[in-house]
């Protein structure tokens, strides 16, 4: 057998900003599940089942929230997961909701993700020191350095490469009046003289720390072609994992993103990515992220990232835009940032992205998550029309 | 919701628990169970189509708990793989669901957790809603012990009723070499012990135990093929109630009741039951909730009572009524998993061998 026809009817996220101190944590979920809702055409009632994603517990000091989250979520009576796969978290998440509609078990999936960073610190939570482990101390950016040392000696990339990217995502996010950061004077210069935080990431080179939520409406064939607005097709949804440290495992190339990304591009019918999508929204967090998952993407051969990236390529008005909505580099609710890319894709394929919509040509667009230590992989296609 | 379209099978069971394992970290733990269920199921791991686990950063207290646990499972080349932040009785689910969508044709699931090595109880507590209730650190005894009231002034249930539970439980135990707290007392001796959360004794609480589990699923063809008798799922069902204490009844479970009917309990005789009950008083407000007659045995493995391994307690039910259908000791049976205060979340998977 295969899976079922599934699209998404409807998406809908909060604005991204440092500390959102209106509302509690069901209060931004609702407001991102309410949105979408509105743009499903579709009321609480409509939902057969809700699914949650956020990253670790301890990034607000509450075990499980989702348990407190059910009523907010409309999820009283009905059944409820939640999921947690590091940093590919939200891209996960919205794989497994889809999934229950592929599978024929429910209709219409309710799925939220999400991350209030404000009311703890993330990168304590990253760095507490666990039984039995040796300490990192060393958040997020203390582990990918290294690995973005190594990519730019493999490659002999310039050094420059990075805050290209870290200038160009916060231009397409002025664009985005839901992004966290809008810095409109941005440019290379800024960011090379930003102070360094990890070699070579200097301040401009790193996401942001934000609150905010993203939710997605997933429904059936049926529910999609009964849909009063655009829909966005599920070309294609895969996962790949692997262990975190063996010797020989590489880190800055991860055999589990090329698998994922093959998987992927199998179902969907994609040859060449770079022809074949109009646009990508990918998990970017530190610049020097877009040249090597360019490579580990198959945009380009492997060691050619950078010079997409340096020609332009990757730019709204390039061959291939990557992250117009400003991605991660703009917006880091770390649990919904990759259920961000996802939706994000799916509002480009659904000529609903605005003043950041890139022209549709094949209509075929890439969300992409990743997370742990370049370890966890989550993947879909969505197209504008329905898959044949 | 159902059945399926596809048949699955549980083909491998396998666990592991102690009572304060100060030897072992997470990995150690998961690799023996993981090693059991393949074995069981006489497969390879490189033979398994899906691969996801079920844990809780807070038990470590650090982030990423699960992440190692790929070291166990074993992750290389790649797999397809994923997380629940729930007991591993719902990365079941999820893995029923992959193998329905026709991605995947297996799955091994697993579960773990240290509680050892913080608070429980307390760490249980920080599940409230974090701006109005957790801040005054009820702990998931004291929540436990509030339900236990309110079921026994709503009902003609009396503290000796709890005990005989507690009675029960301890004795099967017994002969269950994976049960960490076993004891030959009648009600009587447990009632006459003190009381420590009013109407709650120590009995009545399940024990703090270390522990993790396995089990390996599959589709008819190869259940068929590896296993002489494979407990098939035939129906299996998950609901959520709100979490407010105050926003249900406390005295039943809403959200068993609905899972129960839509796992298909009622549509057949039930030999055996295994319920996820952390409290004595929770087993008899799921049996209820369950629609089970005093005919089905409850909990002969001792249940929770006996072995209390936290994110792995509810996928160990699946697998204690898998392994009594596969031996034949009987032929259908519920086995019931729970997590949140109060016995908020609850899933329910009837399971049966062939005639």
């Amino acid at each position: 057998m295969s899976a079922l026809r599934t699209a998404v009817i409807g998406v809908g996220q909060t604005r991204h900003v440092v500390a959102r101190h209106d509302v509690s944590i069901a209060g931004l979920v609702r407001e991102a599940a309410e949105e979408a809702l509105v743009d499903a055409n579709m009321d609480w009632a409509d939902i057969d089942a809700v699914v949650i994603g956020k990253a670790p517990d301890m990034f607000e000091g509450v075990v499980m929230p989702e348990l407190y989250l059910a009523d907010a979520l409309g999820a009283v009576g009905k059944p409820m997961l939640r999921v947690h796969t590091a940093g590919s978290v939200g891209g996960s998440t919205a794989i497994v909701a889809a999934k229950l509609v592929m599978a024929g078990i429910h209709e219409r999936v309710l799925t939220v993700a999400f991350e209030k960073q404000s009311e703890s610190n993330a990168t304590w939570g990253l760095t507490v020191e666990m039984p039995f482990s040796s300490p990192l101390v060393a958040g997020a950016g203390g582990y990918f350095a290294p690995l973005i040392r190594a990519y730019i000696r493999r490659s002999g990339a310039p050094t420059h490469i990075g805050h290209l990217v870290a200038v160009k995502d916060r231009l397409n996010a002025l664009h985005n009046p839901k992004a966290h950061l809008h810095l409109p004077d941005i440019d290379l210069a800024t960011v090379a003289e930003s102070f360094l935080l990890w070699e070579p990431l200097r301040y401009l080179d790193v996401c942001p720390s934000s609150d905010g939520a993203m939710a997605l409406v997933i429904g059936s064939e049926q529910v999609a072609k009964n849909a009063t607005g655009p829909v966005a097709w599920i070309h294609g949804t895969a996962m790949r994992s692997e262990p975190t440290m063996f010797a020989g495992r590489d880190q800055v190339n991860p055999l589990a993103g090329r698998k994922c990304a093959a998987d992927v591009y199998a179902q969907a019918g994609i040859k060449d990515p770079r022809k074949d999508f109009d646009c990508a929204e990918v998990y970017v967090p530190f610049s020097w992220y877009e040249p090597m998952w360019l490579e580990n993407l198959g945009f380009c051969a492997e060691g050619d990232g950078w010079k997409l990236t340096e020609q332009g390529a990757t730019a709204m008005d390039g061959d291939i835009p990557w992250n117009p909505s400003g991605g991660v580099l703009s917006s880091n609710p770390i649990g919904a940032s990759g259920m961000i890319r996802f939706g994000e894709a799916a509002q480009q394929v659904r000529g609903r992205a605005g003043d950041y919509q890139v022209p549709l040509h094949t209509g075929l667009a890439l969300g992409h998550a990743y997370g742990g230590g370049s370890q966890f992989f989550s993947m879909w296609v969505v197209g504008a029309s329905q898959p044949q | 919701m159902g059945s399926g379209i596809r048949e699955v099978a549980v083909v491998g069971f396998a666990q592991l628990t102690a009572l304060e394992d100060r030897e072992h970290n997470e990995v150690e733990l998961i690799i023996p169970a993981v090693q059991g269920a393949l074995a069981d199921a006489g497969m390879e791991r490189h033979e398994i189509g899906f691969t996801i686990s079920g844990s809780c950063d807070y038990l470590s207290g650090g982030p990423f708990t699960f992440v190692s646990g790929l070291d166990a499972a074993g992750a290389w080349p790649p797999v397809k793989e994923s997380h629940v932040e729930m007991d591993a009785a719902w990365a079941l689910y999820e893995a029923w669901v992959a193998i329905q969508t026709g991605d995947v044709d297996s799955a091994l699931i697993y579960g773990f957790g240290k509680s050892s090595l913080g608070d429980l109880h307390e760490i249980m507590g920080l599940q409230a809603d974090p701006y109005v209730v957790a801040p005054l650190w009820p702990s998931m005894v004291d929540m436990a012990a509030l339900q236990a009231s309110a079921f026994l002034a709503a009902t003609d249930y009396t503290e000796s009723d709890l005990c005989a539970i507690a009675a029960r439980s301890r004795r099967a135990a017994v002969d269950n070499p994976y049960a960490v707290r076993v004891e030959d007392a009648t009600a009587q001796e447990l009632l006459a012990r003190p009381v420590t959360h009013t109407p709650l004794r120590d009995s009545d609480i399940a024990p703090i135990t270390d522990g993790s589990a396995a089990i390996i699923i599959a589709t008819r063809e190869i259940a068929d093929a590896r296993c002489e008798r494979p407990a098939y799922i035939r129906g299996i069902d998950h609901r959520v109630d709100a979490q407010g204490l105050g926003l249900r009844d406390l005295a039943t479970s809403a959200s068993t009741k609905l899972a129960a009917q839509g796992a298909g309990v009622s549509n057949g005789p039930v030999d055996v039951a295994e319920i996820h009950a952390q409290f004595s008083h929770e087993e008899l407000i799921l049996k209820e909730a369950l629609g089970l007659d005093d005919a089905v045995v409850v909990n002969p493995s001792g249940g929770p009572l006996g072995a209390n391994p936290v994110m792995a307690t509810g996928l160990i039910r699946i697998g204690e009524v898998a392994a009594r259908i596969r031996s034949g000791s009987a032929n259908r049976g519920v086995a019931h998993a729970s997590q949140g205060p109060c016995l908020q979340q609850n899933l329910v998977c009837v399971l049966e061998g062939d005639q």
